[in-house]
């Protein structure tokens, strides 16, 4: 590594189990946040009463449900949607309240659920994208850094002129993890982003996030319905129940970082699982209970 | 080159040629139909075509004959350039702006079914001399082939790509540029082709009603001096035209989207 690296991007081996040390950026408050849609005059509750707090530099996992409220959450937070009530605060800033127009921004930068790289701009292009428009890097400066970023997650330095459409999907998607993370984002938000892949590119797909994740800590909100996957990755998983669509619980993920795939097998893992699906099953029965009063 | 002489695709397209010409000897030559015996016959036309000193006065070795040619081309030309110019951008800013397109796409809907000869009158009024009307029509009919195409191929960028520039701090005009223009790319060139077809098509037509010079005006003219191979001729050298038009908006647009032609040919 060299000087382009930004400055918060640690170098090499670091301290404490070789994971980075906890950012002083990216510690987010949701505070009862509630989304009501209503184009027609029929108000559609969304997501009620939502509240959620992430520490700078961990990784949250949400699980849910299709139809939930966490894509709606996740745009929120984004910027891409309003909210109606509550507010989403990053680091003492208010992002989203009834009165603020959402904007978007590289501070939370999100990866998509079917991937949103540029298809027209080759894989490096669309990494050196972000730094290059916000005019915070020169070319030159983007381009090495970009390099060595794509070379530190897993090799990706050797497709940085090919355009991503001829990539493998897994590919596809840690070069949009790296694209992210050339912002220096406070937040990186993940919208079930393995979600339609098998499951040997999945596990390939843990241990390079975990690895980025390991290098370059940032707080990561994941979106996903898969159990084992949330609490393979993350420190907390919050647990969000449809009507209304609201986080119901949460569970601290014990297991010690850096997390490898031979604790999928332990005691440990096989209990904090059954533990989360237990609790997931619970609150889904609730919830279809509450869907039963309202429709008589 | 090998494989080209090798591919099926190759010997089955000159298949086709040899069976039109086929049929097109046979119905002159063989039919016993009176109306076909009038028509010119393959040989007839090409002997014509290819004669230093031509019967009817029109042939490869004849200056006349390229300044059909030279006339149409000018036309068909600068009435496509015009059309890109001002269909482009206007289908971009409807694909762009809701509220811009709920004014023109009404006024799109009304105006575009109109056939381009139906506008050759208003045309020359308008325009107080053919040369003039005869581009306006074409101009037209490529310039709504154009701005729809462009406009559909605004409106079907997936809205990840617009949100995904917006996360990474892209500006509107940042926007317009990394995302609008190279991903309505594609739907622009399928109707730049389209709108060059289109403007051949209503070119020919309207310089048959309206003009002295160019290759309509050569069929409908051999037409009233019953120079029947001369006609064949000028249909020949049209499609000739357009196939070559068409085909060169094809290389530049491929030369613009080489991510797609790599895309494509994973897949293929």
């Amino acid at each position: 590594m060299n000087s382009g690296m930004a400055q918060r991007i640690p170098e090499g081996p670091v301290a404490s189990g070789g994971m980075a040390e906890r950012p002083d950026v990216g510690k987010l408050s949701v505070r009862g946040v509630g989304k009501i849609y209503d184009p027609e005059g029929a108000a559609v509750v969304a997501v009620e009463n939502c509240d959620v707090e992430v520490e700078a530099g961990d990784f949250v996992a949400i699980v849910g449900p299709s139809g939930c409220g966490k894509s709606t959450l996740m745009n929120a937070i984004a910027g891409f949607d309003t909210i109606t009530s509550g507010e989403i605060i990053l680091d003492g800033v208010p992002l989203a309240t009834p009165e603020l127009a959402p904007r978007p921004g590289p501070d939370r930068v999100v990866v998509f659920q079917h991937g949103a790289l540029f298809p027209w701009k080759t894989v490096l292009e669309n990494v050196t994208y972000g730094p290059m428009v916000q005019g915070k890097l020169s070319g030159d400066e983007a381009h090495t850094r970009a390099m060595n970023l794509l070379g530190e997650c897993g090799g990706l330095d050797r497709v940085a002129d090919t355009y991503p459409p001829q990539l493998s999907s897994g590919m596809q998607r840690r070069v949009e993890i790296v694209r992210a993370l050339m912002n220096d984002p406070s937040i990186l938000l993940l919208d079930e982003p393995f979600r339609a892949m098998d499951t040997v590119s999945k596990t390939t797909m843990h241990r390079h996030l975990l690895q980025m994740y390991r290098v370059c800590r940032r707080t990561i909100i994941f979106i996903t319905h898969d159990l084992e996957e949330a609490v393979f990755l993350a420190d907390k998983v919050m647990i969000m129940t449809s009507r209304p669509g609201t986080i119901k619980k949460s569970l601290d993920v014990t297991l010690s970082r850096p997390r490898s795939t031979d604790m999928l097998t332990s005691e440990e893992f096989r209990e904090l699982k059954l533990q989360l699906s237990a609790t997931v099953h619970e609150e889904a029965k609730k919830a279809f209970a509450r869907g039963e009063r309202e429709q008589a | 080159m090998k494989d080209l002489l090798t591919s099926k695709r190759f010997w089955l397209m000159w298949a086709g040629y040899a069976l039109f010409l086929l049929i097109w000897y046979g119905s002159t030559n063989w039919l016993p139909i009176a109306a076909f015996n009038r028509l010119p016959g393959p040989i007839e036309v090409i002997t014509e075509w290819v004669n230093p000193d031509p019967f009817y006065g029109i042939s490869i070795f004849t200056a006349p004959y390229y300044t059909h040619i030279l006339y149409s081309v000018v036309r068909a030309t600068s009435a496509f350039l015009l059309a890109v110019a001002l269909g482009v951008p206007l289908g971009i800013l409807m694909g762009w702006s809701k509220r811009f397109n709920e004014y023109a796409s009404g006024l799109f809907g009304l105006l575009r079914p109109i056939p381009p000869l139906a506008w050759v009158p208003v045309a020359i009024l308008l325009f107080a001399q053919p040369e003039a009307a005869v581009v306006f029509v074409t101009f037209l009919v490529a310039f709504f082939a154009t701005t729809m195409n462009t406009f559909v191929g605004v409106r079907s960028i997936d809205q990840d790509y617009f949100r995904a520039a917006e996360c990474l701090g892209s500006s509107p005009t940042q926007v317009l540029r990394h995302v609008i223009i190279p991903g309505a790319l594609p739907h622009i060139f399928t109707g730049l082709q389209i709108a060059m077809g289109a403007a051949w098509f209503s070119l020919a037509a309207g310089e048959m009603i309206a003009a002295q010079y160019g290759l309509g005006f050569l069929v409908f003219e051999s037409y009233n001096l019953i120079q029947f191979p001369t006609i064949v001729i000028g249909m020949a050298t049209l499609g000739l035209a357009g196939y070559i038009s068409s085909a060169l908006i094809r290389v530049i647009g491929n030369r613009l989207m080489q991510w797609r032609e790599q895309a494509l040919g994973m897949e293929g």
